[in-house]
């Protein structure tokens, strides 16, 4: 790995509460390489998280935070990019998080289309809380909840992100650092949603989707893939014999939320008092 | 009552969808302007058309600011009124009524007036409220062409045949109540000239609007929910004048996290919500508490539990917000009780939430927030909006440890430092600890703002006399309107009134003035939940609970019972 890397690293002696063998190790790397490799201001960029192990993500990078509740991610993001525009957002969260307690504020993220850049961390199972089935979980898998097996078909982000028009959506996964790190620099460069679904193993919990399997289940784009074509990205979001890595759609022409609102470039902070002429007018309709 | 020759009070009820609203907002300004005091309030049945509906509109001579439940006036549009308004209607009322729909209800106090006729003959059914209209013009005595300019302003979108026939309609009410017999007239209040020019007309969800602004809030995010919802549209109104992000926000849980997003990025945040809405957004209160984010709840309380009764209203979620959130951390809760006063309590309310870093509650209800009055201009208070955001150095810890628990305040992008907020417990630099050394000291460095948030807690209104008085009258929130009519009608040194507009701390000094008196707490709700609160934080008993929770607020009639039920022993 590449040792120059330090601008967000936090104090050495910082404990990182992941097990030793943890994709979210890997994913570390990942992201503190591409806000490395694109330059940002510690000070301008905001790392949103919810609640799970990969939700703790942003307390190992040094730069503002917001871990928020479980789930809730997005609102805060939402409240923090229309609070201050030139702020970098972030979003850093796993499976149970983002697909099963934040689904609706994942929707309504989508439809919104402010500039938010959203990395799920997807190991298919509920660490923090021992073992439970997560939104992303095969079918088959037993946990001590879902004895017999999981009976349900697994949510398919990606396939559920382009059908809402998610402007930026790609998939990689903890294997492949620099892969991941590209995906995730050109999804912060990208100005709308870009939701990254990186696969990742839980080697605790987790017995079924391991390193191993991922290797053997994942595979690339193909060499002359179109990320703008919309239903051919919908086409590969369904393919799940072996499931494609890459970005798989992408619409650059799409309005900025805060472009349709009108928001001005200045933050909200550096607001003047309310005018008074205005204020006077204000009251006046109600002589 | 009325035995006060300076009150009147109409009201015309008819079905949801025959504009009984629109006859009261005609009559509003036309009053004002001819210099009386006006207060109205609704009520209204969770409907878009059918069943019965009534507004009440009092003419005064003094500003009152309180639903009176006895009628001198009543203006019927639908069969259902006069069972439905029965307990208000007595000898004195007067009924305007088409006899046609009554049938055997009919009584000596009925006026036939053939509402039906008038309006099919002034273009159709829809013109029976400006008939109304014109009909109370004449009662009060106020020239009908008086009303032509606002029926002209209303109406000249939708073309001068509708202008026109609104004159007419206007014009046949007014003249069917002139051929009336004299000794139908009604003995009419004295107008104050004095003041008129400098007096306005609003409501308490425009009250609350105006505050906000003045407040310098400028982020909402909320999801509709009556009858909360009148802030979330008001500062839509507004948005484009003051820079206001207006977010409406797919439900009361993305409401507050956004909130809460706005404010740590620096803005001023509030959101709206009713009970049912605000029970969603509970954890982002815990979240406020653990992060020492400001942010500011409006609920604009109505009857529960569950979907209660949604159009209606109720003082039943002081108990919600005092305990809402889990995990212990400091709160403020407001509850203002006049127009002016929601003014001035939601800059306070703003303040208090960005002075101290908590989440601070502001309690209305579906009354307080539908009823519209008179207000002079004078009454509006300005504060000045201080903000506690800092420029950051690189050394910016956000929970730095100080004597009070404060901690400055910075945001991200304001400085070369760095902000971090954490739902986990924290250490000073915003770090997730599970140290349990850190813990006491961060539960105490949170809960250390109490102290001087209840120093500065502001003092309960006197309404009378309260150091002579044996007897003190508590009330709190939208209550303040009938507690001041009915003690300066019932005029007897020995009570007084205290109107408590912050909840939550109390000011130890209003406190101290209930000290050996006869302590009765009046409220909208069934179990006394102010009562309650009081008795745990004095360790006095409640001498007596006044309290109502049908859904309707308190009439000044009603408390005047409870009073004279005192006299009597």
């Amino acid at each position: 790995m590449d040792n120059s890397l330090h601008t967000f690293d936090m104090p050495a002696e910082t404990d990182i509460a992941w097990c030793p063998g943890c994709g979210n190790h890997m994913l570390l790397k990942a992201v503190k390489t591409a806000l490395q490799n694109l330059g940002i201001a510690r000070n301008r960029l905001v790392m949103v998280s919810g609640i799970g192990q990969a939700a703790k993500a942003p307390q190992y990078l040094d730069v503002n935070m917001f871990n928020g509740l479980h789930g809730r991610s997005l609102p805060a993001a939402f409240g923090i990019k229309m609070a201050n525009r030139d702020l970098v957002v972030v979003v850093e969260s796993g499976d149970g998080d983002m697909y099963g307690e934040g689904g609706n504020h994942l929707i309504h993220a989508i439809r919104r289309n402010f500039d938010v850049t959203v990395i799920v961390h997807n190991n298919m199972v509920y660490g923090l809380t021992k073992g439970q089935a997560s939104p992303t979980s095969h079918r088959n898998m037993k946990t001590p909840v879902q004895t017999g097996g999981v009976i349900l078909e697994p949510f398919n982000p990606l396939a559920f992100a382009i059908a809402l028009d998610a402007p930026f959506v790609a998939r990689t996964w903890a294997g492949d650092v620099r892969q991941a790190a590209a995906i995730i620099s050109e999804a912060i460069a990208f100005r709308g949603f870009a939701l990254v679904d990186v696969f990742q193993p839980c080697v605790v919990f987790n017995k079924l989707n391991t390193w191993q399997w991922f290797r053997e289940h994942t595979t690339k784009l193909p060499d002359d893939y179109d990320p703008s074509d919309k239903i051919n990205a919908f086409r590969f979001a369904l393919q799940d014999d072996a499931f494609p890595l890459g970005v798989f759609y992408r619409n650059d022409s799409k309005a900025l939320y805060e472009d349709l609102a009108g928001l001005d470039n200045k933050p909200l902070y550096q607001h003047n008092p309310p005018d008074e002429t205005k204020v006077s007018r204000m009251i006046e309709a109600f002589r | 009552m009325h035995e006060d020759s300076h009150d009147l009070c109409l009201v015309f009820e008819g079905e949801a969808g025959q504009g009984i609203q629109t006859v009261s907002s005609a009559l509003l300004p036309i009053l004002k302007n001819s210099g009386y005091q006006v207060f109205s309030c609704t009520e209204y049945m969770s409907r878009i058309r059918g069943g019965s509906n009534t507004t009440e509109l009092r003419i005064t001579g003094k500003k009152r600011t309180a639903y009176s439940s006895s009628i001198d006036m009543l203006f019927a549009m639908s069969p259902l009124a006069l069972e439905r308004l029965k307990g208000r209607i007595d000898d004195g009322t007067l009924i305007f009524a088409d006899r046609e729909q009554f049938g055997e209800r009919w009584g000596t106090n009925c006026i036939d007036m053939p509402l039906k006729r008038l309006a099919t003959e002034a273009g159709g059914a829809l013109y029976a409220n400006t008939v109304i209209a014109g009909a109370v013009l004449c009662m009060i005595g106020i020239p009908v062409e008086r009303f032509n300019g606002y029926l002209q302003e209303k109406f000249s979108a939708k073309g001068e045949s509708v202008v026109s026939a609104n004159f007419h309609a206007a014009g046949l009410g007014y003249e069917f109540t002139r051929k009336l017999p004299s000794g139908f007239a009604i003995q009419l209040p004295v107008p104050m000239q004095q003041g008129g020019e400098e007096r306005l007309l609003m409501d308490g969800n425009a009250a609350l609007g105006i505050g906000s602004v003045l407040a310098g809030c400028n982020f909402i995010s909320s999801y509709p929910m009556s009858p909360g919802t009148g802030l979330l549209t008001f500062l839509a109104a507004h948005a484009h004048d003051y820079g206001i992000v207006v977010d409406q926000a797919e439900d009361e849980i993305a409401a507050i996290n956004a909130g809460l997003g706005a404010s740590y990025a620096g803005a001023r945040a509030v959101v709206t919500t009713s009970g049912g809405g605000f029970d969603l957004m509970q954890e982002g209160v815990s979240l406020a508490g653990i992060i020492e984010t400001p942010i500011v709840v409006h609920i604009g309380q109505r009857p529960g539990p569950a979907t209660g009764l949604p159009t209606r209203t109720e003082q039943g979620e002081l108990a919600l917000v005092l305990h809402a959130g889990h995990g212990e951390f400091p709160r403020a809760v407001f509850a203002p009780g006049t127009t002016a006063e929601i003014i001035e309590i939601a800059q306070i309310a703003f303040d208090v939430a960005e002075t101290y870093q908590i989440p601070v509650f502001l309690l209305t209800d579906q009354y307080l927030l539908d009823a519209v009055c008179t207000i002079e201009s004078g009454e509006i208070r300005r504060l000045p909006i201080a903000s506690t955001i800092i420029e950051t150095t690189d050394a910016y810890r956000r929970y730095e440890f100080t004597d009070d628990g404060l901690s400055p305040r910075g945001i991200p992008g304001f400085g070369s430092g760095i902000v971090r907020v954490d739902s986990d417990e924290h250490d000073e630099s915003g770090v997730i600890t599970e140290s349990f050394e850190m813990r006491r000291h961060m539960v105490e460095k949170r809960l250390k703002r109490m102290e001087r948030l209840r120093a500065d807690a502001r003092p309960a209104t006197p309404i009378g006399t309260v150091e002579k008085a044996r007897t003190i009258l508590v009330c709190w929130g939208s209550n303040r309107g009938v507690v001041e009519e009915a003690l300066e009608f019932f005029d007897s040194p020995d009570m007084a009134g205290l109107h408590f507009s912050q909840l939550y701390p109390l000011q130890p000094k209003s406190l101290k003035l209930l000290e050996n008196r006869r302590v009765i707490v009046i409220e909208n709700n069934a179990l006394g939940q102010f009562a309650d609160l009081l008795t745990l934080e004095t360790g006095r008993k409640i001498d007596r609970r006044v309290l109502k929770a049908t859904g309707e607020p308190f009439s000044v009639e009603e408390v005047i019972e409870a009073l004279e039920e005192e006299e009597n022993g």
